[in-house]
């Protein structure tokens, strides 16, 4: 091995999930992965076999109340997360997510060309989300109110409820209920294609920052180098 | 010349009371009204002067007429129609030609206000409305002509509603639905390719028992009739919630009669009192007849994806693409990426991957070092 100069950092322990944003980041993604699951077993009902009277079997019955249980899960967790961005610390905010600052745009490119393009250049690590992260999870909030929008919409015919009928409107804005549940399916890729990105990028991030970014949804805590805090100070997001 | 009631059409044709009060509580039950409102509904058919009325057809194929003169009660067809349409309706009435324009004039003026404006079809608006003329006068005119002075105008069925099957893409001819061309007027909608004959017979009958359009819901179309779904008036439906379904038309599960969905049956999407009302007379409905639902009281139901499938082709995809294929597509596309991504992490990035290695070693010898 050759002999070289080592850098020990002295790492310090950084508050960064509120136990909030955790329990709502894992509430999120259970109802999100169940949504998926029943979701395609609505689309395309598995072929069972039976033979057993239609009466004494409730299949398709208990997917969707999954999927309607589930469904109300990730509405109201989604509200407070909502919520959550306007009283939850930094890390939370809702700055996190929508752009307001020039330096956001900055990032977002550094972020581009760092671990995108894979170009040499000053190393950025942010702390919390980076901004790229930050505008993409705004995209899947939109995803979020699609889905509620259209997945309501199509849920109010068969509610008596206050809540789901406050979205009625939907399907006759968007074209009939035949439009509505497209839209709904279509957007459920979306999901999908985000969460196989989302998974890989942790692994990736913590893979190459050392701060661990896989445990702090657990904990609610990253590993910040000294250096950080002299330095990086006011600079940071 | 004064209007005759119902009740006096119905005794100059023939009909004994009995057979009126009959009449009378069928629409009744059609419309959902309880039972005391029988002899409301009995009472507005004795006294009321019947509505004048103007049924005008465009671009469709009459099976409104078709259905609405075929529903379950003779006295449907025969006053209702007869008389109403006795002004002007092209396929029914006995004049043609300038007598007949004559008769249209004579009741848009007469009745001014009054009239209810029957339409059956959509109204061309490519190449200046060639495609539909009647008398030397493009649909539109004849259409605005005689909605100026209507009481209330009827859409019958899918193409007065939402241009059906000639509005498809590309719709060649722009045919368009009737709302979008009469502003300032009530219309009711009713949409269905035909709608259902008592269905059609129900929303006259609420006019003339209560002199007013029945409730209508966000799309305009009453309440009474279509503010259910056929999935959930289906007979069939225990089999959807059991997870049962027909897997191909001869299959065991068709024999078995059981639910149609995997078979692309639209009435998960479609509001209509099919389930209910049926047709002919009660006999059947589509699903009773081993077949799924088409969606055709819904907008646009050509073009949403095709009749004997769940899966809906991805609009701009091509015909063969459904959402999922592309879904997949872009999944694999996505794990590539990711893939090469890693890749290259590991070469671009191995001077910072090594150092943190390196440290953690170091860092790990430290602590296990002999004291
Ligand atoms: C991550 C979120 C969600 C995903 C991935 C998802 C996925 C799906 C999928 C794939 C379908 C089948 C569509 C089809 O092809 O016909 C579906 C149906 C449906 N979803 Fe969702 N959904 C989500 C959220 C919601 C929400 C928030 C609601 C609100 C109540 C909802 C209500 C419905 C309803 C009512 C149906 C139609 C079920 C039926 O009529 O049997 N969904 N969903
Ligand atoms: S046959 Fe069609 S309408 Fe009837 S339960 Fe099945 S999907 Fe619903």
């Amino acid at each position: 091995m050759k002999k070289k100069y080592l850098h020990i950092h002295r790492l310090r322990r950084v508050y960064v999930w509120e136990l909030p944003v955790r329990f709502y980041h894992w509430l999120n993604a259970a109802s999100i992965i169940a949504l998926i699951i029943t979701g395609f077993y609505i689309a395309n009902p598995l072929a069972l076999v039976s033979h057993q009277e239609a009466a004494f079997r409730y299949t398709t019955g208990w997917v969707r109340f999954i999927h309607f249980a589930a469904a109300y899960i990730f509405f109201f967790n989604f509200l407070f997360r909502i919520y959550w961005g306007f009283v939850g610390n930094k890390y939370a905010g809702w700055k996190q997510f929508i752009p307001t600052s020039k330096r956001f745009f900055r990032e977002m490119w550094q972020v581009f060309k760092i671990d995108i393009l894979m170009l040499k250049g000053k190393e950025y690590m942010s702390v919390g989300h980076n901004a790229m992260a930050g505008l993409i999870y705004f995209f899947t909030f939109i995803a979020f109110g699609i889905q509620c929008l259209t997945g309501f919409g199509l849920y109010s015919v068969t509610s008596r409820w206050w809540l789901p009928r406050l979205f009625a409107w939907v399907p006759s804005v968007l074209g009939g209920e035949s439009m509505t549940r497209q839209i709904h399916h279509w957007t459920m890729w979306f999901f999908i294609l985000f969460v196989v990105i989302h998974v890989y990028l942790v692994f990736y991030h913590d893979y190459i920052e050392g701060r661990g970014e896989m445990s702090s949804m657990g904990g609610g805590w990253k590993f910040i180098e000294e250096e950080a805090f002299i330095k990086d100070h006011n600079d940071e997001l | 010349m004064q209007q005759p009631t119902y009740y006096e059409e119905v005794l100059r044709k023939g009909y004994s009371r009995r057979d009126f009060l009959k009449f009378a509580t069928m629409m009744a039950a059609f419309m959902g009204l309880e039972g005391t409102a029988i002899g409301q509904v009995a009472k507005a058919l004795e006294t009321r002067r019947r509505l004048p009325v103007i049924w005008l057809h465009f671009q469709e194929c009459t099976c409104c007429s078709e259905s609405f003169i075929r529903s379950s009660h003779p006295i449907v067809a025969d006053i209702l129609l007869d008389q109403i349409s006795l002004d002007y309706t092209e396929t029914l009435m006995a004049a043609s030609g300038f007598q007949a324009e004559a008769a249209m004039r004579d009741t848009i003026k007469r009745y001014n206000g009054e009239y209810i404006l029957c339409v059956e079809g959509s109204v061309p608006m490519e190449a200046d409305g060639v495609y539909c003329m009647i008398g030397g006068k493009t649909a539109m005119q004849v259409l605005e002509e005689a909605a100026e002075g209507a009481k209330a105008i009827i859409a019958w069925g899918s193409c007065a509603c939402s241009g059906c099957v000639q509005a498809a893409k590309p719709n060649p001819t722009s045919a368009t639905p009737i709302h979008k061309l009469v502003k300032g007027k009530p219309i009711i909608k009713v949409p269905g390719c035909p709608p259902i004959g008592e269905v059609m017979a129900g929303v006259i009958v609420h006019l003339v028992t209560f002199d007013r359009i029945p409730e209508l819901d966000n799309l305009g179309r009453p309440k009474a009739f279509y503010s259910k779904r056929v999935h959930d008036t289906c007979y069939r439906r225990p089999f959807y919630d059991a997870g049962l379904y027909v897997e191909s038309f001869d299959d065991e599960n068709a024999k078995k009669g059981y639910c149609l969905y995997k078979m692309g049956c639209k009435g998960p999407v479609t509001y209509n009192a099919c389930g209910v009302t049926k047709w002919n007379g009660g006999t059947s409905f589509p699903i009773q007849s081993g077949h799924g639902c088409i969606g055709c009281s819904e907008e646009n139901y050509w073009d949403n994806g095709r009749l004997y499938e769940r899966a809906s082709s991805f609009a701009g995809f091509g015909i063969e693409s459904t959402a999922d294929k592309i879904g997949a597509i872009a999944l694999g596309a996505t794990t590539a990426a990711l893939l090469g991504h890693a890749v290259m992490t590991n070469v671009r990035k191995h001077k910072m991957i090594y150092d943190l290695e390196e440290e953690g070693r170091a860092d790990e010898q430290q602590l296990n070092a002999e004291p």
